[in-house]
């Protein structure tokens, strides 16, 4: 077998593999944070918890109406996405005004809400959901083996990476979007519906994190707390790439996630820590992160 | 402008009517600081010392993010990681080094602390706002991982059976009462050493900074060097309140390093009232009664829904916090 720097071939590219899942991760939340922010100003703290409540939704669905993967996989989004522009319209506009510091505190209560009330009735082991049948088995690469599941996985995130991206650079509604990150009071003045444009988006952001969550749910055990710890480590991502760009975070994500896979090859200590080590460089070599522009 | 103010803005009238005025707000307040101290002395009598002291490690903890939030305008969500690092460091030693006495074990504890908010500071303050919150939050992050793996942690379980010791290797710390009186002492300095910065021209430098950042940098002040100074103060007494609570509790545990911890502490500091002086000794009792009282009854599960709760509540109706609504009532009546 071929050996890279005295690791097996098949075990490194195994784990640039996960890895690679996880940024596929990484970059659909830090995708959804990055749209967010540029439009309401504030870090959505319940992030974690929508996509936590993606993943729910595919599980419980599918426990309580039979309802299969594929038809969760859009059901769960919109569900999440409603919830979000409710969130949006009844909560978070009231202190649109405010410190932006108040939104993140607001979502982030939110959060403690949701997560608190899924502990409390799912308890923190939580549910596991079985392989959509289409989806299972893999293919024998030679070098390693490839499960299917796994492979969709980091297409269809890509898939829905790059369309958002050409949504918001290539379309018009995206120019909107675009406009209403820049100046909002003028764009209103030209007859947009500003704070539609909000609602729609923060139900965007979030039914993307719902999106991710269901993707999730067959190879991540389903927790209430399986959104709050990965939120954390997407902030991270979010430091090192910078709002600026939604280019800029799908790429940092998958950088993440692949230094991530080498780091557990190599130095399985430090692979939870390494995207946070990152930061630290990141912050130190070039402040305002890798496709920022705002300090 | 930042919201994160309650200031009582001076009325345009004589000057000595104003000086008149100010004099009489002191007194008034060093009445209301020698009732709070004589009440606090007197308190074991009638309540269980044990918790009077998690009281004060935690309205100390709240009082040291307060400085930052308040009055430097910094929302740290890393508070955790310096409650956490100053427990364990003092736990550690008291541990591992009979001989030592319980003040240079807390005394080691806080400036561990004070060491790592140096370097929390450091990297966090090249960015602003938004994104300092999550760089705190991340490198808090980061630090709790390195406890979950650290040999000197216990991980999972702990840190169990710090002794209390002596105090100077003369008072025996295992009497309840004798302890308390030790916390209070510190809690005092700690709150003292706040109040002294605040009311330095330090401190109003800071709250310039505060209000309006490009124009305190135009007047020639060393921005990052002041919002530095904050965050390291803050960390040093957040990591005292750590050591002490470790050498009540005789424990360190994961619990205090986890970022729920960092959200407890803005929870008491929002819902006592950002950037007043007793805010959040106020939130503090508010949140660690709710608590203890919560967890022997029927609804111990629902902690986090119910401080989620009181969160949104705080930011959507209540943003002044209690110390603040009882100073606008006062305000509009007297």
């Amino acid at each position: 077998m071929t050996m890279v720097l005295g690791i097996p071939l098949g075990v490194l590219l195994g784990q640039l593999l996960l890895g690679l899942i996880n940024g596929a991760f990484y970059a659909l939340l830090s995708l959804g944070l990055a749209i967010i922010f540029g439009l309401l100003r504030i870090i959505n703290f319940a992030h974690g918890a929508q996509y936590m409540l993606g993943a729910f939704a595919a599980v419980l669905a599918l426990k309580y109406f039979g309802v299969n993967y594929w038809a969760a996989l859009l059901l769960g989004p919109l569900l999440v996405g409603v919830l979000g522009m409710l969130i949006e319209r009844y909560l978070l506009r009231r202190i649109a005004g405010e410190d932006h510091l108040y939104g993140l505190l607001l979502t982030f209560g939110l959060a403690l809400i949701v997560e608190g009330s899924f502990v409390k009735l799912f308890g923190v082991s939580g549910a596991s959901y079985p392989m959509p049948e289409q989806l299972k088995g893999g293919y024998n690469l030679g070098f390693m083996f490839l499960p299917v599941y796994r492979a969709w996985v980091i297409v269809v995130a890509l898939i829905v990476c790059l369309a958002t991206w050409f949504m918001i650079e290539r379309t018009r509604l995206g120019s909107y979007l675009r406009a209403g990150t820049e100046n909002p009071k003028l764009m209103q003045a030209f007859g947009i519906n500003v704070p539609l444009l909000i609602t729609l988006t923060y139900g965007f952001g979030a039914a993307l994190a719902a999106f991710a969550g269901v993707l999730a749910a067959p190879i991540y055990s389903v927790t209430p707390t399986m959104g709050a710890n990965l939120l954390i480590v997407v902030f991270a991502v979010v430091v090192i790439g910078g709002m600026g760009s939604i280019m800029g975070a799908i790429v940092t994500g998958l950088a993440m996630g692949l230094i991530e896979g080498v780091t557990k090859v190599f130095y399985p200590e430090a692979a939870n820590t390494v995207v946070f080590l990152v930061m630290v460089l990141v912050l130190l070599v070039r402040p305002a992160g890798l496709f920022g522009k705002e300090a | 402008m930042t919201n994160f103010e309650i200031n009582s803005v001076a009325q345009v009238v004589q000057p000595g009517a104003v000086e008149e005025r100010r004099m009489a707000a002191v007194r008034r307040k060093r009445w209301f600081y020698m009732a709070l101290l004589v009440l606090a002395l007197v308190a074991p009598l009638a309540v269980y010392p044990v918790f009077l002291m998690k009281l004060l490690c935690f309205a100390l903890f709240a009082c040291a993010f307060n400085l930052l939030l308040g009055y430097a305008g910094l929302l740290s969500f890393g508070h955790a990681a310096f409650l956490a690092s100053g427990g364990y460091v003092t736990g550690f030693l008291l541990t591992q080094y009979s001989g030592l006495s319980t003040e240079l074990g807390i005394l080691a504890g806080t400036l561990a602390s004070a060491l790592l908010g140096l370097v929390f500071g450091l990297l966090a303050i090249r960015r602003q706002g938004i994104y300092f919150a999550m760089i705190t939050l991340a490198l808090a992050q980061l630090v709790f991982f390195i406890y979950v793996q650290a040999p000197f942690t216990g991980g999972e379980n702990g840190l169990h059976g710090v002794p209390r010791g002596y105090l100077l290797g003369l008072f025996d710390l295992n009497n309840n009462m004798t302890m308390y009186y030790f916390v209070l002492a510190l809690f005092v300095f700690g709150f003292a050493v706040i109040q002294r910065t605040i009311h330095s021209p330090y401190g109003q430098v800071l709250k310039a900074i505060r209000e309006n950042e490009p124009r305190a940098i135009s007047l020639g002040y060393n921005v990052a060097a002041h919002k530095l100074l904050a965050f390291v103060i803050s960390a040093a007494l957040t990591g005292l309140a750590g050591s002490t609570k470790t050498v009540v509790f005789q424990l360190a545990s994961l619990t205090d390093a986890h970022w729920h911890m960092s959200g407890e502490v803005i929870l008491m500091t929002l819902l006592g009232g950002v950037g007043t002086v007793v805010g959040p000794l106020v939130g503090a009792t508010v949140v660690v009664t709710l608590q203890s009282y919560l967890s022997n009854g029927p609804l111990g599960e629902w902690v986090h829904v119910i401080l989620g709760v009181i969160f949104v509540i705080c930011v959507l109706l209540f943003r002044v916090g209690i110390v603040g609504w009882v100073l606008k009532l006062a305000r509009r009546n007297f």
